[in-house]
């Protein structure tokens, strides 16, 4: 493919990107309530084909920036560039078309997926939403690629292990065939193991697929693993945005020194200061 | 010296299920003595709740105990009546939940979701049930003790929380303490603080504490002992300094090279090999069948 100027420009561009919510606990009986700034003027991009990990504490503004990010909220300021074109300040109907390029993978696939529809038509609903075509023969693909047998379109989610679930999750977001996928703590709820499994299942997805990935977690170690380029957040700040192995070789800041002194290391002879 | 937590032989049942259905808890025995710290590590659905659930008395009741003892300080809690059990229980037994966001009733105050017990159950003066309260939370570092017994539970933070339900947990000195996943919902900064105030807690009350958890590196930090499970069955039983040298069997050595390892790029986070998995599930099966066929069960 030639190199244009599209190939290489950052798919998400992000310029002092502010978000503010109304303070309902300091509400005046009349009048409107004072506005609190959860996201302090956010500025980065994302490349194309970039695996970037967002990490915090809770109450860092994680989950918050990665649902600007998919436009589930709207910026109070800044600038949100997809793909060359501004969308934090599209209406719904705008968005609408641009929806399919951005998936989201959500934490707990127990509330994300409809208990009363089976796997299969969890799958096809967003394909028949976006008016794709041939959507029976996608969900079989879709469930080849995150290794479920096709017959698990016929199951219902409650019949499923955690991480069958969060393939199924998975599984729903690429069949859209999207350049962007956000995962928020996708698998903080599952056990050892089948993080394990689903790691090296989107690892294996993001390369082949050529995908982009946001990955929210505020897991360190899974966090290394996975992503090329880490962010550290914390308090609605951007404390921390560097290489993956510089981070973890040379924290810059103190924030991300302390969270990586708390990880508990499978090793009874690490020092716990 | 003897255990004062010893559980022999326990299996259990769903209650209702066919003749021929696995055991939820398959002949599991463990041991945990005055001031050790026993991790019970597994996947999820391993039983490592269920157990701690049964030492406290507190089993869905779907789950029918079908053999085994329980002996708890010198007597068997499975000989005892309902109500006996209950009193022993909650004289020498406690809980540090996992969830402390559903663990406090969120339309009470504090204070009296502490004291409750100690009057109800130990028969203390609401006044020095109070006076106790306090003492506890100053002793888990919560600053204006006083205050916080009068606030509600939203009024606080998630590691203010649980350091509540540790305090409430120690406040009439049980010999034995359960914790169930105790930090899974916090924050790793948070954790450290609340995983090292439940060390420091057990320590100086000398307290046998049973710690459920699905975390390895969790299990490094806290715990003297370890029971491994898989499918209900105890597959390894071992010191954790022999465990993280060398473990024992083949099953727990993949659940430690599946748990991640931020200073080594390169390992952890791999998933459990396919014949790992095949080969405990064969020896539970056989274990299973050697069962049925000892005694006389369905």
């Amino acid at each position: 493919m030639a190199d244009s100027v599209a190939d290489i420009r950052p798919l998400f561009q992000v310029r002092d990107l502010r978000l503010a919510f109304p303070d309902m606990t300091r509400k005046p009986l009349f009048g409107p309530a004072p506005q609190t700034e959860v996201l302090h003027g956010l500025t980065f991009d994302i490349p194309r084909g970039a695996v970037l990990g967002i990490v915090g504490g809770s109450g860092s503004g994680k989950t918050t920036l990665g649902r600007v990010l998919v436009r589930l909220l709207r910026p109070t300021s800044g600038e949100l560039v997809f793909d060359g074109r501004e969308i934090g300040h599209l209406d719904e109907a705008a968005l609408r078309p641009l929806r399919r390029r951005f998936q989201m993978i959500f934490q707990d696939p127990m509330s994300s997926l409809n208990p009363r529809r089976r796997v299969g038509s969890l799958i096809a609903a967003p394909l028949q939403l976006h008016g794709f075509d041939r959507t029976s023969q996608r969900v079989d693909q879709a469930l080849d690629h995150v290794g479920l047998p096709r017959a698990f379109r016929h199951r219902y989610p409650h019949e499923l292990s955690g991480g069958q679930r969060q393939r199924v999750g998975i599984a729903r977001a690429i069949a859209m065939q999207p350049e962007f996928i956000l995962a928020d703590e996708i698998v903080s709820g599952l056990d050892v193991s089948s993080q394990a499994q689903v790691l090296q299942l989107l690892a294996d997805l993001v390369r082949d697929l050529g995908l982009t990935l946001a990955f929210i977690s505020h897991d360190l170690s899974v966090i290394r693993r996975l992503c090329s380029r880490i962010m550290v957040l914390h308090l609605g700040h951007i404390v921390e945005h560097s290489d993956t192995a510089a981070l973890f070789d040379n924290p810059q800041s103190d924030y991300t020194r302390e969270l990586l002194d708390a990880i508990p290391l499978p090793d009874p002879d690490q020092v716990w200061r | 010296m003897s255990a004062y937590l010893s559980i022999r032989n326990l299996s259990a049942v769903l209650k209702g299920a066919p003749k021929g259905t696995p055991r939820l808890l398959r002949s599991v025995s463990l041991d945990v003595a005055a001031g050790e710290v026993r991790g019970l590590v597994g996947e999820s659905g391993a039983g490592k709740s269920m157990i701690g659930k049964a030492v406290l008395g507190i089993l869905p009741r779907a789950v029918q105990v079908i053999e085994g003892e329980i002996w708890l300080d010198g007597v068997d809690l499975l000989r005892m009546t309902p109500s006996e059990r209950r009193r022993r229980i909650g004289a020498s037994a406690a809980l540090i939940p996992q969830d402390p966001m559903t663990a406090l009733n969120p339309s009470r105050r504090i204070g009296p979701q502490i004291t409750d017990r100690l009057v109800d159950i130990l028969g203390w003066t609401r006044a020095d049930a109070e006076a106790r309260a306090r003492e506890l939370l100053d002793e888990v570092r919560i600053p204006d003790p006083a205050r916080v017994m009068r606030s509600y539970p939203h009024e606080l933070s998630g590691g203010m929380r649980q350091r509540v339900l540790i305090a409430s947990a120690f406040a009439a000195e049980p010999k034995m303490i359960v914790a169930d996943e105790p930090t899974t919902a916090l924050d790793v900064t948070v954790q450290k603080q609340i995983l090292r105030l439940i060390a420091q807690m057990q320590a100086r009350h000398g307290t046998a504490l049973l710690f459920v958890t699905h975390d390895l590196g969790v299990v490094s930090k806290v715990c003297d002992t370890l029971s491994v499970l898989y499918a209900g069955k105890v597959v390894e039983d071992t010191r954790v300094r022999d465990f993280f040298a060398a473990p024992g069997h083949a099953y727990s050595a993949a659940l430690l090279a599946a748990t991640p390892k931020y200073t080594d790029p390169d390992a952890g986070l791999n998933p459990v090999p396919a014949a790992v998995i095949e080969a405990v599930q064969a020896e539970v099966a056989a274990a299973e069948a050697a069962w049925r066929k000892g005694g006389a069960h369905g």
